[in-house]
């Protein structure tokens, strides 16, 4: 019964967290995209870019929405399911949870005054102010959340003594030597991403309606700052490689089946696991394991065999790792491949193939994210804190999380269903074009108005 | 030396008694937004809770995640205990607060007019009080069950307990009398002469469960825990202020007017009722396993959240200040000119 409810448990909070994900990344990437259109808006006076930042914040709010109620969730749930957990660890997270909370209101405050006062202040760049505390706040949220992440991979700052964390300094808890890495990935990866899908929105509506200037100038912004992000966040990948052969080699070891320790280690692409935990079918990059993990190709890289057996981590992250570096390589690509044709005249960038690979590139994103998550994750299994509490004894023991696993897959169904239905709604009845001639048409209405009174 | 335990105790149960005036209004206007609607008066005051409502919700929302971060930051015992019993209780209440929170951003896109939307955003606003408040309940001991290492919630007990259902009813009627309350303030504001008339009523209406209920509630307080209700007789002054606030607000209310002024009494009346309840729970969170200086967390835990804890009040206060100046005391906007 006692483990029955230990895989429930780890059930419960995966599909949260997993859910949660999606919002939670929207919830980090989006602000800035509606700040940098905003502030360009303002600036060139151009109604297309105000007219983005304003659509995306519409859209922005049902993530949000949707991300508030899983925060919450998952925030209770981390009592709720696991009490023995918080009971120990308690003592040393408090600090950046409480921190996080604070980052977030801070967001929540600016977000609702940001959606209600478009029309309420007479010079644009007060309102476009409003967005930076959003921008901050959602960024500042992710650290702190991300370095409790970082201290159940690395904890540090406490003594251990008969079961119970003493002498605990918060600070140096908080900066423990996975959460610079973790921060690092954690940011790049959730711009690109909200970067990603708006550019894929884009695509989709020029693919399906032909050429707008909206969407085309939508599509240069963001594409501008998916191949910002996506080099950013190829290193923020290497930082991480970097930190895991240090500090966590038997994750990393895993993601890459790489059992016997040995120096000028290969990079495994792909393939397969025999009975015998040998490789086949798969592609041999020759060294460049070692080269990822301490930029040296004849550096050693220690292997998984090292590792106690009830130590080791499931062998199932080699696939999430290899898809996840390589939807991010893949950014790389499309935002490259799309600049060179926007500079090269010769070439259109609106080529039908370039838009179908950034229309497909918004899930891809998201998948990356989750991949990267199930990798991390699974990765330090079998502790819920890396060396001193496994999983399985943080579990709750009451029989009744498998009963609430289905209740929340009913809601997490229901939310999913409902935001997809209110976001079609919102833009497909609502086309950018039609606004955009209301929208001039009313100004002009007005300073006509205004010319026959003076 | 400082007592983080007490600076910790106090901050919290400030920052619960902020989340239950502000969450009532929310979930009381959820409830009459539904009954205004079965009895055809809908279009009175939908207008008014919308625009008051809807640049606030996910505050009220981190009001709720603050507070119980706070708890577990300066109480880490009272996860085990609270996160093994509530298990049930308290998945039930994310659940709704997950229908109600996203429910709200999707109502400005088309379903308002939806009776599914509105029954749901009603009966939540009912409902999750009814859920929380069973937290209340436990806290008062009796309703645990401990087998080995395993805590778990003695629902029998809980369910068969008059005082458990007189809090259950205490926390709903006090919803929406705080809320009645404030939306006829609101109205009042917004020259809004309909809807004033209706809140009114209801404010009216409700006031008098809420103090038959207190009362209730209080007597059979007194026959589970004797000692609790006897530290609450000692502070008889402070449920006396209580009960006299209480009778001017009803004053202002009949005479209709000073609408602002009631409101300002119902808080106090509630706050004085709940520090005096708090106070007299002193020095147990949850009886008799937790005291609040047997599992207050680490002293430079404890400084370090203090320290957090003013840096964000620094942050915080001003932008509230900023929000209330613009949704609430902005005369042009709530009279729905802008």
């Amino acid at each position: 019964m006692g483990i029955d409810t230990v895989l429930w448990s780890k059930l419960v909070t995966g599909m949260t967290l997993g859910f949660h994900a999606i919002f939670a990344t929207l919830g980090v990437g989006i602000p800035l995209m509606i700040s940098l259109a905003e502030f360009i808006g303002i600036r060139k006076k151009d109604l297309h870019y105000i007219l983005m930042a304003k659509r995306w914040s519409r859209g922005f709010v049902i993530s949000v929405a949707v991300g508030v109620v899983t925060g919450t969730a998952i925030s209770l749930q981390l009592s709720l399911v696991w009490p023995n957990f918080m009971k120990l660890a308690g003592n040393v997270i408090a600090l950046p949870l409480f921190m996080e909370v604070f980052a977030f209101f801070f967001e929540a405050i600016f977000l609702g005054i940001y959606l209600y006062t478009w029309e309420r202040f007479k010079n644009p760049m007060m309102h476009w102010l409003l967005t930076i505390p959003v921008v901050v706040g959602a960024g500042m949220s992710a650290v702190f959340i991300t370095t409790v992440n970082g201290f159940m991979n690395q904890p540090g700052g406490f003594t251990f003594e008969g079961g119970q964390f003493t002498a605990v300094d918060p600070v140096q808890a908080m900066l423990s030597t996975a959460t610079f890495s973790k921060v690092f990935h954690v940011l790049s990866s959730a711009y690109l991403t909200g970067a990603a899908l708006l550019a894929g929105v884009a695509a989709f509506a020029i693919l399906r309606k032909g050429v707008s200037v909206y969407h085309k100038k939508a599509l240069k912004l963001m594409m501008a700052v998916v191949l910002l992000f996506s080099l950013v966040n190829t290193l923020a990948g290497d930082v991480s490689a970097k930190f895991l052969a240090e500090h966590q080699p038997e994750k990393l070891a895993a993601a890459e089946w790489h059992f016997e320790t040995e120096s000028g280690a290969d990079l495994i692409f792909l393939g397969w696991l025999n009975a015998e935990h040998e490789i086949i079918g798969a592609l041999h990059l020759p060294k460049f394991l070692s080269f990822l993990a301490f930029g040296d190709f004849n550096a050693e890289v220690t292997g998984l065999n090292e590792f106690p057996i009830d130590e080791q981590p499931s062998l199932v992250v080699h696939y999430f790792f290899d898809l996840m570096a390589t939807i991010g390589f893949l950014f790389l690509g499309i935002s490259f491949l799309y600049f060179l044709f926007v500079f090269w005249k010769k070439r259109n960038e609106l080529n039908k193939w370039i838009l179908r690979m950034i229309a497909l590139g918004a899930p891809l994103a998201f998948l990356g994210v989750e991949l990267g998550w199930f990798y991390a994750e699974l990765g330090r299994q079998p502790w819920i804190i890396r060396g001193y509490m496994r999983v399985e004894e943080a579990a709750t023991t009451s029989p009744s999380v498998r009963i609430l696993f289905f209740f929340f897959l009913l809601l997490y169904i229901v939310l999913g269903t409902v935001s997809v239905l209110v976001l079609r709604r919102m833009f497909y009845n609502n086309p950018a074009e039609v606004e955009m001639e209301t929208w001039t048409q009313r100004a002009s209405d007005k300073s006509t108005l205004k010319g026959e009174h003076t | 030396m400082m007592n983080y335990e007490l600076i910790g105790i106090s901050v919290l149960w400030l920052f619960l008694y902020g989340y239950i005036i502000i969450a009532s209004i929310d979930f009381g206007a959820g409830f009459f937004a539904f009954y205004a609607r079965l009895t055809k008066q809908d279009h009175v005051i939908n207008k008014l809770i919308s625009r008051y409502l809807s640049p606030v919700w996910e505050i009220t929302n981190v009001f709720f995640v603050f507070f119980y971060i706070g708890i577990i930051g300066f109480f880490p015992e009272t996860s085990y205990y609270y996160g093994s019993a509530m298990l049930v209780p308290g998945s039930l209440a994310v659940i709704l607060l997950a229908i109600r929170g996203s429910f709200y951003a999707f109502e400005n896109y088309g379903s308002k007019h939806n009776m599914v939307y509105l029954f749901l955003y009603g009966a939540t606003g009912v409902l999750i009080p009814a859920s929380l408040s069973v937290a209340l309940t436990l806290s008062e001991g009796g309703f645990i069950l401990k087998q080995g290492e395993t805590a778990s919630l003695d629902y029998w007990a809980l369910l068969s307990s008059p005082l458990s259902w007189s809090i259950v009813g205490l926390a709903i009627v006090s919803v929406l009398f705080i809320s009645a309350a404030f939306l006829a303030f609101y109205a009042s504001r917004a020259e809004d002469h309909a809807a004033l008339k209706l809140m009114r009523t209801y404010a009216l209406f409700w006031s008098t469960p809420t103090i038959v209920i207190a009362l209730t509630a209080f007597i059979f307080l007194g026959q589970h825990n004797e000692r609790h209700f006897q530290n609450m007789m000692d502070l008889w002054w402070l449920l006396a202020l209580s009960v006299a606030f209480f009778m001017i607000a009803m004053w202002l209310l009949y005479r209709g007017y000073r609408y602002g002024m009631a409101f300002i009494c119902i808080m106090l009346q509630f706050f004085s009722a709940f520090f005096a309840y708090g106070i007299g729970q002193y020095p147990y969170i949850l009886d008799p396993y937790i005291t609040i200086q047997s599992s207050v967390t680490s002293s430079s835990m404890g400084f370090a959240l203090v320290v957090a804890f003013i840096g964000g009040m620094c942050l915080l206060v001003p932008s509230l200040i900023l929000v209330f100046r613009l949704f609430l005391f902005d005369a042009d906007y709530v009279k729905g000119n802008k």
